[in-house]
C-alpha cells in the first residue's frame, strides 16, 4: 500500500491589509513543505505577501443540501439593510 | 498549454429524468456546479477524464521544451523558457487539484498516465528538433491552447473554471515570448529564417489537429456542450485559431504549409486543406515519434522521486511524534 501525500488548502494575502483568500490546494508531507510548495505554485508573479496552509481534512463545510434552510431566511429580513428605512433628502446623506 | 477535443468522453448517465432536468436547469441558469453538489455520474466522469487529460498534458508538455533549456542561446531566452516550463508544471498542479475535488486521487491519475490508460494532448508526442521549435510551440501550440482555454474559464464546473482563470492569466506570456522568438529568427539571417520556416512546416498540422476531430466525427460533443463543459465546437475553435494565425504568419514573412489555405469572403474566414486524421489517431494512440520517450521520462521521474516522497512523509511523522511527546 503506497502512502498518500496529504492535501492542503492554500490561502494567500494579496496585499497588506487584505484578508487571506483561498487560491487552491497542494499536496505535501507536512506544513513546512506545504508552505514551500504553495510559494512555488501559487506566488510566481507577486500574488501575495503571506501564505496560510490548512490540512484539507481539517476543513468542515456546510451541507449544500441545507443551503435553503441555512441561507434563505436572510432574504426575508430586508429590514437589516439601510435602504429599508426612508430618510428625507433634506436631512442630507445618512 | 493544452487544447484537445476530449478524447473518449462518455457522458452516458443513468439518473432519473427529473434529476437530470433539475441539473440541466441549474446549468442553463449559468449556475456553477461545486464538488459537493449532486451531479449526474456522466458529468462527473466526463470532467474527471477531461481535467485529468488536461493536467497530464501540462505535465508531459514540460518535456519537449525542457529539452532546450540548457541550450537556450541567451540568458534572457533561458530565463523565459525556465519560467514557462515552471508555469506548465504549476498549471498541471492546479488542474490535478480541480480533478481531485471530484473524488479521484492524485496517485490514481498518475498511475493512469504512466500505464498509458489516460491520454494527453497528442502534440507533445512530436520531437523538438531545433531551437526554432521553442518559438513555434509558444506561438502556435500555446496559441491554440489559449483559444481552447478561454472558454473553459466559463465552464460550468467551478473548480475547473477557477483553475482556468489562473492558467489563462499566465498563458499570455507563453504565446508572446514564442512569437517574439519567431520574430527574432524570421527577421534574422537567411539560415535563421529557414530554421523557423522548417519548424513551422512541422508544427502547423499537428497544431490545428489539437482542436480534435471535426464536429461531424466528434461523438460526445453534444452532451458536453449541453452541460456547458464545452462552449464552442472543435471546428469553431479551429477556425478562430486559423483566422488569428494567418496574419501573424504573414507579418513574419513565413508560409503556412497548406496550399489550400485561402480567404473565404462569404464565411469571413479562411478555408483550409484536408487534415490527415489517420496521423492524429496514430499519435493519440501512442504511436507518435516521442510517445514512448515521454512516458519513460515521466515514469523515471515518478520512480526516482519515490524515496523523496517516502522520506518527506517519514520525516513529517517523526516531527509529529516528537511534538506529541513534548506536549
Amino acid at each position: 500500500m503506497v502512502q498518500t501525500t496529504p492535501l492542503w488548502e492554500v490561502f494567500i494575502r494579496p496585499r497588506n491589509g487584505l484578508s487571506h483568500k483561498h487560491v487552491g490546494s497542494i499536496h505535501a508531507a507536512d506544513e513546512v513543505l506545504a508552505l514551500q510548495a504553495a510559494r512555488d505554485v501559487y506566488t510566481r508573479r507577486g500574488e501575495g505577501n503571506s501564505i496560510w496552509v490548512v490540512r484539507s481534512a481539517d476543513i468542515h463545510a456546510s451541507d449544500p443540501d441545507q443551503a435553503a434552510e441555512n441561507f434563505e431566511p436572510t432574504a426575508d429580513k430586508i429590514y437589516r439593510h439601510p435602504t429599508f428605512y426612508e430618510i428625507p433628502e433634506e436631512v442630507g446623506h445618512m | 498549454m493544452y487544447s484537445q477535443g476530449l478524447i473518449g468522453a462518455d457522458g452516458r448517465t443513468t439518473e432519473s429524468e427529473e434529476f437530470l432536468a433539475r441539473f440541466q436547469a441549474r446549468i442553463d441558469a449559468e449556475e456553477k456546479i461545486e464538488p459537493t453538489d449532486a451531479m449526474p455520474e456522466g458529468y462527473r466522469r466526463t470532467l474527471v477524464r477531461q481535467i485529468g487529460q488536461h493536467a497530464h498534458s501540462e505535465i508531459v508538455g514540460m518535456l519537449p521544451e525542457g529539452n532546450w533549456i540548457t541550450r537556450a542561446p541567451s540568458l534572457r531566452r533561458k530565463a523565459a523558457l525556465l519560467a514557462k516550463v515552471q508555469d506548465e508544471g504549476g498549471h498541471g498542479l492546479y488542474l490535478y487539484c480541480a480533478a481531485e475535488t471530484l473524488g479521484v486521487s492524485r496517485e490514481e491519475m498518475t498511475e493512469e498516465l504512466l500505464s498509458g490508460k489516460a491520454k494527453y494532448s497528442s502534440i507533445f508526442n512530436y520531437p523538438t528538433l531545433s531551437w526554432a521549435d521553442i518559438g513555434i510551440i509558444g506561438w502556435l501550440v500555446d496559441g491554440a491552447a489559449i483559444m481552447n482555454q478561454i472558454p473553459l474559464c466559463r465552464c460550468s464546473f467551478g473548480p475547473y473554471a477557477r483553475a482556468m482563470i489562473r492558467v489563462c492569466k499566465e498563458e499570455s506570456f507563453h504565446q508572446r515570448q514564442g512569437y517574439e522568438l519567431c520574430m527574432s529568427l524570421a527577421f534574422g539571417t537567411p539560415e535563421q529564417k529557414a530554421m523557423v520556416q522548417d519548424a513551422l512546416n512541422r508544427w502547423w498540422w499537428p497544431s490545428i489537429m489539437m482542436f480534435g476531430p471535426h464536429d461531424a466525427d466528434s461523438q460526445h460533443s453534444d452532451q458536453s456542450m449541453a452541460w456547458k463543459i464545452k462552449r464552442f465546437s472543435n471546428d469553431e475553435l479551429r477556425q478562430k485559431f486559423i483566422d488569428a494565425t494567418v496574419p501573424q504568419a504573414e507579418y513574419l514573412g513565413l508560409t503556412l504549409p497548406d496550399p489550400d489555405l485561402k480567404w473565404n469572403e462569404e464565411k469571413g474566414g479562411y478555408d483550409h486543406g484536408p487534415i490527415d486524421w489517420s496521423e492524429f489517431w496514430r499519435v493519440v494512440k501512442g504511436q507518435g515519434p516521442m510517445a514512448r520517450d515521454r512516458i519513460k521520462a515521466r515514469k523515471k521521474a515518478w520512480d526516482d522521486g519515490a524515496w523523496v516522497r517516502e522520506a518527506a512523509l517519514a520525516h513529517a511523522e517523526k516531527r509529529r511524534a516528537r511534538k506529541m511527546a513534548a506536549e
